[in-house]
């Protein structure tokens, strides 16, 4: 019995009066890939952004490697965890987000460099390697000294997943990475995370609308709807025994 | 005679002599402006600590160094700080005016830096935090390389302002051009030549300058309308 990577108790999250998530309860295990789909609305996002620390839950815990993510001890107390507490534990999850949101200012290659450099302290020469070997990956070699500006959408998101994987996180976080992106351009966006989900044995999490790559590639696929985690299993189970009707009435629309 | 109104002798004989000012002009110009330009950062980053009170004491402070007349701020300054107990201090008169006119001014400069932080998008902030940079290296990597640039042509223009309100420091005995034009003018009786020879200096200054910082303002625009466009994409 493998060590959990990531779980959550009873997790609950507010803006204001809406009460956007109901108590999640969910265990990552180390090298999962795990599918978050739903309806939008229903509080994917979120669940991942407060594992990204972008949001910070209303109640609950959430444990990343057997340390508690929002809350530390302080004289014997759990109190709320403070930057130092989280920059502690952030340094295990990368992200990839709907608008790459690439550094405009950096070269490509300098995009993939400045946080092992700064934040890890690596070597640069060795940054610069892996960020290269990275690049050539997504395959990207030929662009890495122009500026995001100069890149179509799939490309800056393929140079965002080699931004996020040279920091070698523990767990990779995808929020709807192909969302912003034009039909033609998806295909080379999802090849890259395939390739990531097949060869790196970092926990991922999707929350995607590509329902059928989800499905694919997903170890597990939960069904968000309406705050809670209203179905939970391996891809054939959810699609085809699952009895929710919600669930059904959400698949469907992804078969016509 | 003095009944002529323009004398040309008068005017070559009154130039050397306003020029000598000229050197504290630009150096009170620069001085002045590097202080508004490091003090307008403390005032920025004091409006962001996240405390209400805080905030609305520091915003009022700010209020009120803008709304009250930089030479009232000089004179107080200059005259009236001295005599004020536990905290009164005597300055110079290069000192009083880098204070008045830098604290003066770098309430605009921070208004400025914060329209410049407040474009950066918020998914910067974002990936910078998710690629766990510090606070520090954040600002100094992440943010602050987008928020700046784009600010360097108004901050060239609080420059050229800045540039012309430094006669004010006459008024506190401060020797730059206007003060040599009223000591030539109160030795010779004719002021005619030597504020002359002031609006010329002025108008060869900041005009070049203007036109400088308008150049630079189309190069910032072009360079931001790039990204603009593919930022909508």
């Amino acid at each position: 019995m493998t060590e959990p990577i990531v779980q959550y108790r009873d997790v609950c999250k507010s803006f204001g009066d809406v009460e956007v998530l109901k108590g999640i309860n969910l265990t990552i295990d180390p090298a999962e890939k795990v599918a978050v789909i739903g309806p939008s609305g229903s509080g994917k996002t979120t669940i991942i952004r407060m594992l990204m620390t972008l949001e910070e839950p209303t109640s609950g815990d959430i444990i990343v490697d057997g340390v508690n993510l929002w809350k530390m001890e302080k004289n014997g107390k759990m109190v709320r965890a403070n930057e130092k507490h989280l920059r502690q534990i952030r340094g295990d999850i990368g992200m990839v987000f709907q608008h790459f949101n690439l550094f405009p200012h950096m070269t490509i290659l300098e995009n993939c460099m400045v946080a092992p450099i700064h934040v890890k302290k690596e070597n640069k020469e060795e940054v610069r390697e892996r960020a290269i070997e990275m690049l050539e990956r997504v395959g990207l070699e030929d662009h890495i000294d122009k500026y995001p500006s100069q890149l179509s959408g799939g490309q800056k998101q393929r140079v965002a997943m080699a931004r996020a994987v040279v920091m070698r996180p523990k767990i990779m976080l995808f929020d709807e990475v192909t969302s912003a992106l034009d039909p033609e351009l998806v295909g080379e966006v999802l090849e890259v995370i395939r390739d990531l989900a097949q060869h790196e044995d970092m926990a991922m999490v999707l929350v995607t609308h590509e329902m059928d790559f989800a499905l694919d590639i997903a170890d597990r696929v939960l069904f968000l709807d309406n705050g809670v985690i209203a179905e939970e299993g391996t891809a054939t189970e959810v699609i085809e025994h699952s009895q929710n009707e919600r669930l059904q009435s959400f698949l469907s629309r992804f078969r016509a | 005679m003095n009944t002529t109104y323009w004398s040309w002798e008068r005017f070559f004989d009154a130039l050397p002599f306003v020029l000598d000012g000229l050197w504290m002009t630009i150096f009170l110009t620069i001085a002045c402006f590097l202080f508004a330009l490091v003090f307008g950062f403390v005032w920025t980053f004091l409006r962001r600590i996240p405390n209400k009170s805080f905030n609305w004491i520091v915003t009022w402070i700010m209020e009120f160094i803008r709304t009250t007349p930089p030479l009232v701020q000089l004179f107080f300054i200059y005259y009236a700080w001295p005599v004020i107990p536990v905290v009164g201090m005597t300055l110079s008169p290069v000192q009083s005016a880098i204070l008045g006119l830098g604290i003066h001014y770098s309430t605009y400069i921070s208004e400025i830096y914060r329209s410049g932080i407040e474009s950066v998008e918020k998914g910067q902030w974002e990936a910078a935090s998710a690629l766990n940079f510090s606070v520090w290296d954040k600002w100094k990597k992440i943010i602050l390389p987008q928020a700046i640039p784009p600010t360097v042509p108004m901050l060239g223009n609080y420059f050229i302002i800045l540039f012309k309100e430094v006669p004010l420091v006459s008024t506190i005995s401060v020797a730059e051009i206007l003060l040599k034009a009223n000591t030539y003018g109160a030795r010779t009786y004719a002021y005619l030549e030597p504020l002359t020879v002031v609006g010329i200096i002025f108008l060869l200054l900041s005009y070049p300058s203007a036109l400088l910082v308008q150049r630079l303002e189309m190069k910032m625009n072009t360079r931001f309308d790039k990204n603009a466009v593919v930022k909508s994409s």
